[in-house]
């Protein structure tokens, strides 16, 4: 399928999420344990990524992310488990031909220019997308000329990205896709990745920016240490973290507040008293219950931020 | 976007003409990326020729017995050139490309493995072609250096053999040496074995135990190969000289699919 319909995409929220969980997945881990020599990269991990989805692999420096990254691409291969792309082993040549990758590369050969990198590139695939295509897409337009050793480092990562795109795939892998690039080129290649998946692709990238995870994916999956710690979407992942904050002014006891269910903490404000509970409606309606004069009523979502380094420091 | 054509592999476009079109790509690409990167292809054409000229075209006039010095150095120089192209391309192009994790990414491309090491090799040919056409262009315009056709013919198919047996040792040392390191340590061993294998001094004016040891190296073996077009080898015998020139690749080779068999194991 070209990529011909991006230039109509709209902004979506990230939570609108298709309905591809019912569909057969386009590429696994099943139960796949990596280790290197005494380190276990990987233990006894499995995802599945479903078409159209943006799946995010969000975790701590060491986690794992990038071997798994490695292995849906065939580039290693796993201690035990299985990785399987479209139905066969991502090594295998058919497979790779529908694969995009965007890895974290410190150098392109800097003597060749953007153009012939990508002549390069698509000349690898049986049915490339056309050049203008991935100009546009990747926003390489003024750059297509200039040798890469004269690119900025935003522009190097678009080069990468457009690089990605070469043979049409229908399974993108970008690794820490956004380095180096600043806030409106981040949101550029976001709308970018947003309208791939919009024509079915499977987007599955990693990243040190929780910002980006929570505006982009459809699905958050949190790893630490070479397991899963956590998946679902971005407000799920955030629900399960840390709980969510009400913040009022009560008369009400603080010690009493500590005892009402899934309150994981209640801490006082100058005159507010600020309580974290898991489940943040059922504690608000016993306080209002307890406290008919209780005022500045507030709930506030953690940021994923808060989430992520609740579910990956409890380990 | 249909399911089913998300689920089943499209065939693998093995035609020949697509293969054909990744190699010949890959070449291009390759051959530019060197040419256009000045202190590679500064230094591994400028450096042979710049002694040529200073070693060479001075003996311009000097005959050691039948021996004509300007033409024997050229020999000798042709050598030092094709195997430093050879080396440097491969050895520190391949490691700074592996170290970069470019390798990386075109190896989880469906490039064939293959394409990418012969354009690496291709590429050597080249240069070595470059640098000895230079070579010999000097020898006879200004080195009063007669060389016949077939001579001439067989000096250049001598350059394609050699860079492409010194184009495996280029890829063992990549695959060996960390990327930063690669071009002093490719220095260290490129240096010597010329010096050692009278390559730039004719090597019956080298010490006596020097001598003894030259033909454990093969550069030895390929200059010898190379004076044999002029009738100016020494005594000993072509054959053990293909077959130490021949040895040594297949070593290379060898030892460059165990160290990358051992890699991917271990990966």
């Amino acid at each position: 399928m070209p990529l011909t319909a991006i230039a109509f995409e709209t902004e979506r929220p990230a939570t609108s999420r298709p309905a591809v969980a019912q569909q057969q997945p386009i590429a696994t881990l099943a139960n796949v344990t990596k280790r290197y020599g005494a380190t276990t990269a990987l233990d006894g991990l499995s995802l599945a990524l479903h078409p159209g989805e943006i799946v995010a692999l969000l975790g701590p420096n060491g986690a794992g992310k990038s071997t798994a990254v490695r292995l849906l691409l065939g580039l290693i291969s796993a201690s035990t488990g299985a990785a399987s792309v479209f139905g066969s082993d991502p090594r295998n040549p058919a497979t790779r031909s529908r694969t995009g990758a965007m890895l974290q590369v410190a150098r392109l050969p800097e003597t060749l220019r953007v153009r012939e990198h990508l002549d390069l590139f698509r000349s690898y695939y049986p049915h490339p997308l056309p050049v203008q295509e991935i100009v546009r897409i990747a926003q390489l337009d003024g750059i297509h000329n200039r040798f890469f050793s004269q690119l900025s480092g935003g522009q190097k990562q678009r080069v990468l990205f457009g690089l990605a795109l070469c043979g049409d795939p229908d399974l993108i892998v970008l690794d820490e896709p956004t380095v180096g690039m600043d806030i409106e080129a981040r949101r550029g290649l976001w709308q970018q990745i947003r309208s791939l998946a919009n024509q079915g692709k499977t987007v599955l990238l990693t990243t040190h920016y929780l910002e980006e995870a929570d505006a982009l994916a459809h699905r958050i999956i949190v790893i630490n240490e070479g397991r899963i710690v956590s998946e679902g979407t971005p407000s799920e992942i955030k629900s399960r973290g840390a709980g969510r904050k009400i913040s009022c002014r009560t008369d009400l006891d603080i010690e009493y507040l500590r005892t009402l269910p899934s309150v994981t903490s209640v801490e006082r404000n100058r005159d507010a008293v600020v309580v974290t509970a898991g489940n943040a409606e059922d504690v608000v309606r016993e306080m209002l219950l307890q406290d008919a004069a209780l005022s500045d009523l507030e709930i506030a979502s953690p940021a994923l931020e808060d989430a992520f380094l609740a579910l990956t420091s409890t380990r | 976007m249909s399911t089913a054509s998300l689920i089943h592999p499209v065939a693998p476009a093995t035609n020949f003409a697509h293969s054909l079109r990744i190699y010949s790509k890959e070449t291009k690409y390759e051959f530019f990326k060197l040419l256009r990167a000045k202190s590679f292809s500064l230094a591994v054409i400028g450096f042979p020729v710049m002694l040529y000229i200073i070693f060479g075209l001075v003996n311009r006039h000097a005959q050691e017995g039948k021996v004509h010095v300007a033409k024997y150095i050229l020999g000798g120089y042709a050598c030092f050139g094709l195997v430093g192209a050879a080396l440097f391309g491969i050895g520190v192009g391949l490691a700074s490309e592996r170290t970069a994790g470019w390798l990386e990414l075109k190896r989880a491309s469906p490039m064939p493995p293959m394409a990418y090491l012969f354009a690496k090799c291709i590429t050597a040919v080249a240069f070595g072609i470059i640098i000895v056409s230079v070579l010999i262009t000097l020898a006879v315009t200004m080195g009063g250096v007669s060389l016949s056709a077939g001579e001439l013919v067989r000096m250049l198919g001598m350059t394609i053999v050699g860079a492409i047996a010194f184009a495996s040792m280029g890829l063992l040392l990549a695959l060996v040496v960390p990327a930063n390191a690669a071009s002093g340590i490719i220095n260290l061993i490129y240096l010597p074995m010329s010096f050692m294998s009278g390559l730039w001094v004719p090597i019956q004016f080298l010490p006596h135990w020097l001598q003894r040891i030259a033909p454990a190296l093969p550069t030895y073996h390929l200059a010898q190969l190379m004076q044999n077009i002029f009738g100016y080898a020494d005594a000993a015998s072509m054959a053990s000289h293909w077959t130490g020139l021949a040895g040594f690749t297949i070593l290379m080779l060898g030892a460059s699919w165990l160290i990358f068999h051992r890699s991917q194991q271990s990966a």
